[in-house]
This record gives C-alpha cells, sequence and structure tokens, in this order.
C-alpha cells in the first residue's frame, strides 16, 4: 500500500468515526475548536482578554525579565540562540502540525537567508560582498529565501509524507554542496566571516542584551503570526487539507495552492530565524546548513511537540541546553549519548513532546481525564 | 487539588536548592580553570580525542599543579565547524570563566576563535592543533598564541625531497579548506622554484566518502599523487585508489599518513612502505625526550594509539608552553595577564620533538621532519625519519617581502601546472 493509499484509507476511516458533519466549508475539518473559536472574530478585542491567562502573562514577564537576571553568557548564547533557531522550529511546526507537511529544508531556507546577508551585506570578503546598507540586505534575503521555500515547496506539493522529507532532505543536501564547493558566490569552506548585526539609534545589536530583545520580537511576531494564521481562514483550510485533501479539492479549495503558500509563510518564519542566526554566529559558512543541523530543526520541533507553536521554543531551550551542558555531565566523552538519550526518552514516552508530557502532567494533577472543554486545540 | 500541586512545587524547589547547594561546595575548592576544546564529534572524533590526551599528559607531568594553583580542565567539544567552535569557546570562557583557553584543532577553527579573541582581551588564547596561516599572519590577535608551527612550514623541505626521488610530475588530491591550502603551498613554495610541475589539483569537501571522480581524472603520465587528506578521507581515498588499479606512489601531507592510516588494515597496507611525508614530529625520532614522551604517553594511555599521534604532540607542547609560563609567573594572572602574556613571549623549551618558541607574531618557530613509510621487526608501520630542517619560521624560510608577494596559500597559490 502506498504512502497516499494508506493515508486515505486512515482518513475515510477518521471522518467515518467523526460525529460531527460540516455544514460550512470553514468550519468543516477537526480544526474546528469545540469551543467555537473558529469564526469568531480575531480582532474582537474583549475575546482576546479573555483568552489571557495567568501563564501567557507569566511566560511574557519572564522572557521580559530574562536578560536583566541572567549572565551575558545565558542571556546570548541560551536565550537569544534558543530563540533563534525556535523560530526556524516553529517555522516546521507551522508547516508540520497545521500543515502536515514534514520538510527537512527549513534550515536550508535560514541558511538561503544567511548567506543573502553576507552577500548583499557585508563581510570579510569584499570581493563578494556587495556592501548594500543592512536594511535592504535583510529585506532582498527575507524575500529570497521566501521564493526559495515556495519553489521547494513547489516542487514537493505532489509528495506526500516520507517522500516529502526525502525531497526536501536532497534540497537541503544539494544546498549545502552547493555552499559548499562554489567559491564565486558562497565562498566555498571558509564561508563568510565577519558580518555584524546592525547599530542603530546608537545600540550596538551586537551586544548580548539587545540581540536578545531583537530575537525575542521577532520570536514574537512569529508566534502570533501562528497563532493568528490558524484561526484564520487560510489556516482553517489548511488544516483541513491536512486531515482530507480529497473533500478539501471537491469543496472547490485549490489544495496544492494552499500548501505553496503555506511553504511560503513557513519560509518566511526560517528566513527571519536565518538572519538572526547569521547575526548571532557572526559567520556562515556550509556547517551551519549541513545535515546535521537540518536534522536538528526536526529534533527541535518534535522535542517541543507539534501540536502548539510554543512547542518549537520550549524544544529550542532543551535543545541548545543540551548542546551546551550535555559535555559536563557524567561521562565527558560519551556526551552525545546524553543528548541522544534524552531525545530518544521524551520520543518513547511522549509521542507529542514535552507538550505532551506537560498535558500528561496536568491530567494528572487534576486528577481524571482532560474534559473536551479543557482541550487544547491547535 | 490545589494544595497538593503546590506541595509538588514546594518539594522540587527543595530539591534543586539541595543540588544546587551540593553543586556550589564542589567549586569552593582553590583551583585555576584552563579551558580545553578539540573535537569530540565530526570528521576528527579520533584525532581529538588524542588531542586531549596530549594536554592530560603536559599536566600529569606537572601533577596537575601549575604556577602554585591546582589546575582543572574544563573540557569543551566542537565538531570541526567555526560556528560550533567559537560557541563552545565562548561557553568555557564566559560561563565556566576560565581565564585561559586552549583550542582549537583545525585550521578554519582556528581563525574564527582567533576573531573571538579580540572580543576578550582578558582572556589568553593558546591554540591548540589548528594550523591555518591565516590565523597568525593576517590580522593577528594580541592575545593569540600558537606554539606549534603551522600547515605550511610543516611542509618545508619535501619538495626538495621529491624532487631528489625523481618526482617531477605531480597530482594533487587535496581537501578544500585553509588547513591543506597552507600544507600544498608549503610543498609547492619550494618544489616549484626547483622545478616540480603540480599538473592538476582536485580540491574536495572534507569529509568525502565517494572519490571515484578524482581518482578517474589522475592522468597517467605522472610520478606520484600529492595526498592531503586526513584521517578517515585518507582511508576512503586509499581504499578506492587501490580498487580502481592506481599504483603511482604517494606523497603525503603531515596528516596523511598519521597514526590512523598506518593502522588501516586494507590492501592497500603495503603500498604505503615508502610514502614519504613531512610533519612537525614522527614517530621514531631518535632523541631521549621523544622517547620518553612515548613511553609517558604508552603508560598512561592503554586505550590510545601504539604511538602518540600529531595531535596529541601538539595539544601537549600548547599546553605544556601555558603550564610553564604559569610557573614561571607564579599564577600570576592580574594586570589583564600583562606578565602572564609576556612569559609566554619568552617560551623557549626543548619539547619531545625539538625546540619550542614563538616568533613577534606569536607563531611557533620548529622542525619539521621528513619521513618515510617502513615496517618496524614486529610488523607494524612507523613514519622512519630520513630528513631534520629545523628552525623554520612561518615565511617558509624566505624573505617576509618574498613571502608577502606569494601570498597565503589558496586554491590557486601558488601554481605550477606547465
Amino acid at each position: 500500500m502506498s504512502a497516499s493509499q494508506w493515508r486515505r484509507a486512515m482518513n475515510s476511516a477518521a471522518t467515518a468515526a467523526a460525529p460531527t458533519i460540516a455544514t460550512r466549508p470553514a468550519t468543516a475539518p477537526r480544526a474546528a475548536t469545540p469551543v467555537g473559536h473558529a469564526d469568531a472574530m480575531p480582532t474582537s478585542l474583549a475575546r482576546l482578554v479573555a483568552r489571557i491567562r495567568p501563564r501567557h502573562v507569566i511566560v511574557l514577564l519572564a522572557a521580559v525579565a530574562y536578560p536583566f537576571l541572567a549572565s551575558p553568557f545565558f542571556t546570548y548564547q541560551i536565550g537569544a540562540q534558543s530563540l533563534a533557531l525556535g523560530l526556524i522550529a516553529l517555522s516546521l511546526t507551522f508547516l508540520g502540525g497545521y500543515g502536515g507537511m514534514v520538510s527537512l529544508a527549513q534550515m536550508t531556507v535560514a541558511g538561503v537567508a544567511g548567506y543573502g546577508i553576507a552577500i548583499f551585506g557585508t563581510s570579510s570578503f569584499p570581493a563578494i560582498s556587495l556592501g548594500w546598507p543592512w536594511w535592504l540586505a535583510v529585506c532582498i534575503s527575507l524575500t529570497a529565501a521566501t521564493v526559495f521555500a515556495a519553489v521547494v515547496g513547489w516542487l514537493s506539493v505532489r509528495t506526500e509524507g516520507i517522500y516529502t522529507i526525502m525531497i526536501t532532505l536532497a534540497v537541503g543536501v544539494a544546498f549545502f554542496y552547493l555552499a559548499q564547493q562554489n567559491y564565486t558566490v558562497f565562498n566555498g569552506f571558509g564561508g563568510f566571516s565577519k558580518i555584524a548585526a546592525p547599530e542603530l539609534f546608537g545600540i550596538d545589536f551586537r551586544e548580548p542584551v539587545p540581540f536578545y530583545f531583537v530575537a525575542l520580537g521577532c520570536a514574537l511576531a512569529g508566534y502570533f503570526l501562528v497563532r493568528h494564521l490558524v484561526r484564520a481562514p487560510f489556516g482553517i483550510a489548511l488544516q483541513g487539507i491536512r486531515d482530507n485533501p480529497r473533500r478539501m479539492a471537491s469543496l472547490g479549495y485549490h489544495v496544492n495552492a494552499h500548501r505553496i503558500a503555506a511553504y511560503a509563510v513557513s519560509g518566511l518564519l526560517a528566513a527571519v530565524g536565518g538572519v538572526l542566526m547569521v547575526w548571532y554566529n557572526g559567520r556562515i559558512s556550509p556547517g551551519t546548513v549541513n545535515l546535521a543541523q537540518m536534522i536538528g530543526i526536526l529534533i527541535i520541533a518534535v522535542l517541543g511537540g507539534m501540536k502548539h507553536p510554543i512547542g518549537a521554543f520550549i524544544g529550542a531551550i532543551v535543545y541548545v541546553l543540551l548542546q551546551n551542558f550535555a559535555i559536563d555531565l557524567f561521562i565527558r566523552e560519551r556526551f552525545n549519548l546524553v543528548i541522544g538519550g534524552v531525545f530518544l526518552a521524551i520520543v518513547l514516552f511522549s509521542p507529542d513532546g514535552l507538550l505532551g508530557l506537560w498535558a500528561k502532567l496536568r491530567s494528572r494533577l487534576v486528577q481524571g481525564p482532560i474534559s473536551p472543554q479543557k482541550r487544547r486545540q491547535p | 487539588m490545589r494544595a497538593m500541586k503546590r506541595r509538588v512545587w514546594v518539594r522540587s524547589m527543595v530539591g534543586a536548592a539541595a543540588a544546587a547547594a551540593l553543586m556550589g561546595s564542589a567549586w569552593a575548592q582553590e583551583t585555576l580553570k584552563i579551558g580545553l576544546l578539540a573535537n569530540l564529534e565530526g570528521p576528527f572524533a579520533v584525532p581529538g580525542q588524542d588531542g586531549y590526551r596530549g594536554a592530560d599528559m603536559a599536566l600529569k607531568e606537572k601533577n596537575g599543579m601549575a604556577g602554585g594553583k591546582k589546575i582543572e580542565f574544563v573540557k569543551v567539544s566542537s565538531d570541526a565547524t567555526p560556528d560550533k567552535a567559537v560557541a563552545m569557546t565562548r561557553k568555557a570562557v564566559e560561563q565556566d570563566k576560565v581565564q585561559i583557553m586552549i583550542g582549537p584543532l583545525s585550521g578554519d577553527e582556528g581563525i574564527a576563535v582567533k576573531n573571538y579573541a579580540k572580543t576578550k582581551p582578558d582572556i589568553t588564547f593558546i591554540n591548540g592543533s589548528s594550523g591555518a596561516q591565516a590565523t597568525t599572519l593576517s590580522d593577528p590577535a594580541p592575545n593569540f598564541y600558537r606554539f606549534n608551527t603551522e600547515g605550511a612550514q610543516w611542509m618545508v623541505g619535501l619538495g626538495e625531497h621529491a624532487l631528489s626521488k625523481g618526482y617531477k610530475k605531480v597530482f594533487l588530491v587535496s581537501e578544500d579548506y585553509g588547513f591543506p591550502y597552507s600544507q600544498v603551498q608549503g610543498f609547492m613554495a619550494s618544489y616549484c622554484a626547483k622545478g616540480g610541475k603540480v599538473v592538476d589539483k582536485a580540491w574536495v569537501p572534507l569529509g568525502t566518502k565517494d572519490y571515484a571522480a578524482v581518482v578517474a581524472k589522475i592522468p597517467k603520465d605522472i610520478d606520484a599523487v600529492l595526498v592531503v587528506l586526513g584521517g578517515s578521507d585518507a582511508v576512503n581515498f586509499l581504499n578506492q585508489y587501490e580498487q580502481a588499479g592506481g599504483s603511482k606512489p604517494m606523497i603525503g601531507g603531515s596528516i596523511t599518513v598519521d597514526q590512523t592510516v598506518l593502522n588501516y588494515k586494507g590492501k592497500r597496507r603495503e603500498s604505503l612502505l615508502g610514502t614519504m611525508s613531512a610533519g612537525p614530529m614522527a614517530d621514531s625520532i631518535d632523541t631521549p625526550e621523544w622517547k620518553k614522551f612515548v613511553a609517558d604517553y604508552k603508560a598512561q594511555f592503554k586505550d590510545g594509539f601504539p604511538s602518540p599521534s600529531l595531535f596529541a604532540y601538539l595539544y601537549y607542547i600548547n599546553t605544556r608552553a601555558a603550564l610553564e609560563a604559569l610557573d614561571a609567573v607564579k599564577g600570576d594572572l592580574s594586570n589583564g595577564q600583562k606578565a602572564y602574556r609576556a612569559a609566554l613571549q619568552k617560551t623557549d623549551f626543548k619539547g619531545p620533538a625539538g625546540e619550542v618558541k614563538i616568533d613577534s607574531n606569536r607563531n611557533g618557530v620548529g622542525t619539521t621532519y621528513i619521513t618515510e613509510v617502513t615496517k618496524a621487526p614486529d610488523g607494524s608501520f612507523y613514519n622512519k625519519v630520513v630528513k631534520t630542517v629545523p628552525n623554520i619560521s612561518q615565511t617558509l624560510g624566505l624573505p617576509e617581502a618574498d613571502f608577502k608577494k606569494m601570498g597565503l596559500g589558496s586554491r590557486d597559490v601558488p601554481d605550477c601546472r606547465k
């Protein structure tokens, strides 16, 4: 049985079991939330305020207060890096969790944006770098990476499941080798160094605290963009396509167009993360977009949980902490064992990642299963 | 429910506080922390481990003490990418608060760490085993020291030796990054000047598994193949060159015919005999210092190589220089480490493989050994020293102006095809 056949069989079974029957296309798939938020206007301020829980306030306050409490190392290498990686992983969460398309090329998209910054902006290689102002370089890079992501999407939307992974893997590896072997544009193995975040209004954005806030701003913007999109008609349709593309097609939706658009949106998110990464490292080389990094993004997304956009950031924090501190744990020479062990344990005991663990823990504390009212929809 | 929730919280908070208190007391001893960066992952994982061994040896010789303080290594690991090398150096410096940082292992990592060193003028950085020329030749950092000689210096004299064997035309296979560029320049500078030809260069990415395209490109009318690959890459090339029926003799780079390759078990093993290479050390140096070094290594590391590798040696001399300078200033790192750096600059000791000292760019000036692979009575292979070239400067023995005119080694510099 091919992957698509299997998928179709699963989908029809799920549809048969579903108690509700769609009356309107926008609320047809299971993305329609049980509490009926789907057709609420997102601009309704009262509803927005009503949705704010104490934990939202706590997380936001903690994120803002963090750089003032933590050391510069924790602010920069742990905090800012987690936010930048989290943003790239968020693009995969959006694509995978809401669009049902797992792409390994998200780090590549981020790398395209990063290389754009190096090539159009300033770097240690004036022979290649064009030295344009930073805002222009950022605009061009984001556009180029978004277009690149859309092209990758256009190439891979006709495939499903493991074939999408294979195609995006191929694109990613091809880009890695292109960057490593091309010396006229990508400067080969050495890549570019001395790429600096800009200095604006007298604030040097290379410093840990300002850079952290830039990263935090971008991360929050990305987070709320995803939260908004998945409740907007486009996101609802996308989730419908994830669950049953044939039915959505018969309802008159252009399945491929929605999927390509999802790739473009995720490309923009990854591109912003890529720009942050290149500013964070101050350099970019093929090592930034190699296979290990591409898989790293998938690990982050799965680790955190793909059911909710916050999972990407939780996953990134755990990933960055492990990368930095696993070597300080008991077996120094075998520290990758610790990293692998933790990943394995999380995936084994909670297929939904850390978010799933949290949900389980909460249901245990509240005792009894989570009531339908409390169940969170993506 | 709420009470129960709170109890869980309180319990975990108490637990965390207790753990933190225990950790705190462990750190309270009077020690000096030195960061140590090598590789435990990526293409240089095996050599990287030997690098740690070399550093451990230098510390053990001093019974774990230097300048009257107990020395503690804070070991961090990179995967040979510059990003990771800088991230891990930053972790050791900013999080673990080391005062002296030793590392990294490979060329481009070295350049990246040197650039980072400029942002931390209060910390002293000492190289591990990285050997890219640009690290100390172009835009050097005043607080980055390299006691070993670098990639180009290691190959000085090999060109003449190849010509003396009648190798007039060679084909180059090399990894495509900073360190091999330097190696190739060191070889070609004198080889081309004395009439040798490098007919073509094949640059392959680090970690290449498939050499079919390269092997097919090797012309028939050459005298030897110059192979500047390291570790697992060299083994892969040897395997495929042999399978394709290649029979030309090999000239190796400094890390090509290292212990990793000498322990290679394939059929090509026998044809390795006679392979010439050059480097800052060799297995068979006939001095008491070297013999003691090898004996100590063997006694200390049962799981190590039969003889210390290049990386163990380089980490050893750099670590030893760092510790001896600490002794000289009695552990005084005050005043922006001014006295310590002066002591480092004056460092001059007889290492296992010759004198260890640095020039005004804080780069090593040292000896190069030209070797050929020979079979030992017990059947194992080793690099037999056939020639010693002492006192090689970073300008490869050329006057500085001549060297600058040639420029740093790159894919196209130097060039002598015809």
